[in-house]
């Protein structure tokens, strides 16, 4: 078990830099996801991890000791990489003990760790087999494999599952969570999909465009997203984000008469995840636009004044396309941010909420 | 694409596909079933033969008679003036083994194939490892590398041709800076062959090393880091990973460095003319010689057929033996 971290770490490609100022650290024994869309920077980010890549600028540590400038080898980690990385010459069990005859393990260490990997893996019956052989599956254990025989406290993966279909995607979620658990390592794990993120992390590092947007646990990012990105990028379908505009001392939906907030508030932009959007009898005029019938749930679009909202609701919706229907946002629901910057304005929910409900009925009813 | 092939297509083959499908043609359909798919099946191959037909002329007209006629003529006497080719059985057989100049040339050969493909094959992937590197100025190693080969073979012969002059080629030019006497490199018995494989090395190596640089090219880099990360060295990956991935290649680069040498004449007719004393001689210059120099083109065919099962023998070995130990992907 280690602990991993991070300080002010650049990395820059001729002058762009593709990680920018990064700082974070993880719990020993925990499992870190950097998450974030293609080309943030996730990749770049976990080489210098592993010294796969040299830093630009900035510190990083492994279990306290200052790794920035030690060979790969030296770092005591394993890695997996979004290719595999085996080699196609060598069968599973030589591929799996690569790393062991390099080191020059003895001989019966060496076969007791493979036949506790292949167990752990369920590989026993593919260890004379050579990756060509093997499905997609397959190939991701023997890599699994690699990774963990060498015993390391930390383990790097790299999108090691966007390579599978969804179906085994799902299984190997759970078995590589259930795997670190037991063998408390030090997981970072990157991924651009934020449900694998979502259902792995103890903490998610989301980044964009070389920085870090957000790092919180699972629930926290989900529930109080810093950034209209991080608000965006969680959650599908995602969060609905709204403009609004002040009208008659009051904060309104851009171009409509559906009211927020009791008291003008300039620049100010609203988020509610479409499945805290209720359709009722009373509420904000809206009009259907599209339906989506999804089997346990429908998204419903409307437009709201100039903006477009999405509902999610349990079931088969019975709307048609046109209809007139109306919404409630509940104001506990609700997550403001700034128009300019993007950042999240907590202050304005907290004035928001006690008022927001009476103000609300009044206006409505 | 199993399910649906089974679900919507009714398993009727290719007459399915070549008849009318509505119910009054049915009948007739059927009678004319087992006519149709045979001129069906005809009409394709003849398709297929008139295709290929060009290029089997070709064949044949150049290569295949040709190779059957040697064989051939390798078992008549050579026809002169007013006598015409006899059958004389092993006769030509029996003259080449108690030619000592065939064996010299023979000799000479494996002397030179031995020394030349290992050599060029070691430098090859050598200069492909290093041009493969993240260099710098790599892009100029590449062409550096690869100049030989492009230079036409007459022209290579006579550059070196003047490297090799006494006195004042530019091998005894650089000898002289450290006091070795000028020496006539290509005249003396002694050095004549060895100055030939240089330039074959020289020449071959360039060439080989752009497969072995494809090759290299194939191999994801992060193979290398996942090694890296083992704490493996560069060698131990270049013995455990590269080498064997590049055995393909090494294979094909061997049988066609193997045919390579066993065919160089260019270079003897421009440098040595098999001189001094048939110490330069090879195979098939020495073949080049009988058939038309000496016009004895019965004795000139029977070699031809030593050296063709020569090179057969070789492929064929290398293939059978070596396919079992490689890694194909
Ligand atoms: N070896 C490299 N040379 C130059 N630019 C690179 C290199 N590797 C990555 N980049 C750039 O750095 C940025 C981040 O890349 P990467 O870390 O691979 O993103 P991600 O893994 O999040 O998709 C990208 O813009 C990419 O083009
Ligand atoms: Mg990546």
């Amino acid at each position: 078990m280690s602990q991993i971290a991070l300080q002010n770490v650049s990395k820059l490609w001729d002058s762009t830099a593709a990680v920018d100022g990064v700082s974070f650290e993880t719990d020993p024994g925990s499992f870190l996801v950097l998450l974030g869309p293609s080309g943030c920077g996730k990749s770049t980010t976990l080489r210098l991890i592993a010294g796969l890549e040299q830093v630009s600028s900035g510190r990083i540590y492994i279990g306290g000791e200052d790794v920035t400038d030690l060979a790969p080898a030296k770092r005591r980690i394993a890695m997996v990489f979004q290719s595999y990385a085996l080699f196609p010459h060598l069968t599973v069990s030589e591929n799996i003990l690569f790393g062991l005859r390099v080191r020059k393990t003895p001989a019966s260490e060496r076969s007791r760790r493979l036949d506790h990997v292949a167990s752990l893996l369920g590989l026993g019956a593919l260890l004379g087999r050579k990756p060509s052989q093997l499905s997609g599956g397959q190939q991701q254990r023997v890599a699994l494999g690699r990774a963990i025989i060498a015993e390391t406290p930390v383990c790097l993966m790299d999108e090691p599952l966007s390579n599978l279909d969804a179906q085994l995607r799902a299984e190997m979620r759970r078995e590589i969570r259930a795997l670190q658990q037991k063998l408390g390592v030090t997981m970072v794990y990157v991924t651009h999909d934020q449900s694998e993120a979502m259902s792995m992390a103890d903490k998610v590092i989301l980044m964009r465009e070389g920085k870090v947007e957000q790092a919180a646990v699972p629930d926290r990012l989900y529930a109080q997203p810093a950034t209209v990105f991080a608000a965006r990028f969680i959650g599908t379908p995602p969060m609905n984000i709204i403009t609004l505009e002040v009208a008659g001392g009051t904060t309104i939906i851009a171009n409509s008469e559906a009211p927020i907030l009791p008291t003008p508030i300039d620049a100010l932009l609203l988020g509610i995840r479409p499945e805290d959007v209720i359709i009722a009898e009373k509420g904000i005029s809206a009009r259907v636009i599209n339906i989506e019938y999804l089997g346990a749930d429908t998204v419903v679009t409307c437009v709201v004044g100039s903006q477009f909202v999405t509902a999610r609701v349990a079931g088969k919706a019975a709307l048609t396309p046109g209809e007139s229907i109306h919404l409630v946002l509940p104001p506990e629901k609700l997550h403001f941010f700034d128009a300019a910057n993007g950042r999240r304005r907590d202050e304005v929910s907290a004035i928001a909420t006690p008022d927001t409900t009476n103000f609300v009925q009044k206006v409505l009813v | 694409m199993g399910v649906e092939g089974d679900l919507f297509h009714e398993p009727s083959g290719e007459v399915g596909r070549l008849l009318p499908r509505s119910a009054g043609d049915a009948v007739a359909a059927a009678s004319r079933r087992s006519n149709v798919v045979m001129s069906a099946r005809w009409a394709t191959n003849v398709n297929g033969w008139l295709l290929l037909l060009p290029s089997a002329v070709l064949l044949v007209t150049f290569t295949h008679y040709p190779a059957v006629a040697t064989f051939i003529g390798s078992f008549f006497s050579t026809p002169k003036g007013a006598r015409p080719a006899v059958f004389v059985g092993l006769d030509n057989y029996q003259a080449m083994i108690e030619d000592p100049i065939f064996w010299q040339a023979l000799h000479n050969n494996i002397i030179y194939a031995v020394s030349t493909i290992p050599l060029t094959i070691v430098l090859a992937l050598f200069m492909a490892v290093a041009v493969n590197a993240k260099l710098v100025g790599r892009s100029f190693m590449r062409l550096a590398f690869f100049t030989p080969t492009v230079l036409p073979m007459i022209a290579v012969a006579n550059i070196w041709l003047f490297f090799y002059s006494p006195g004042y080629g530019l091998v005894d030019q650089v000898f002289s800076v450290f006091g070795v006497p000028a020496h006539n490199w290509l005249g003396d018995e002694h050095t004549a062959l060895a100055c030939l494989i240089v330039v074959a090395v020289w020449k071959d190596a360039g060439f080989f090393m752009i497969f072995y640089l494809a090759a290299l090219q194939q191999i994801s880099p992060n193979l290398s880091e996942a090694a890296a990360l083992e704490g493996a060295s560069r060698w131990y990956f270049f013995r455990r990973v590269t080498f064997p991935l590049l055995m393909p290649t090494t294979l094909f680069v061997l049988i066609n460095a193997i045919i390579n040498s066993f065919r160089l004449i260019d270079h003897i007719v421009v440098m040595t003319r098999g001189g001094p004393n048939n110490t330069t001689a090879l195979l098939l210059y020495y073949i080049y010689e009988v058939g038309f120099k000496f016009w004895d083109t019965a004795f000139a065919a029977t070699l031809t057929v030593v050296l063709l099962v020569l090179l057969a023998a070789m492929a064929l070995g290398q293939f059978i033996f070596l396919d079992r130990r490689i890694h194909y992907q």
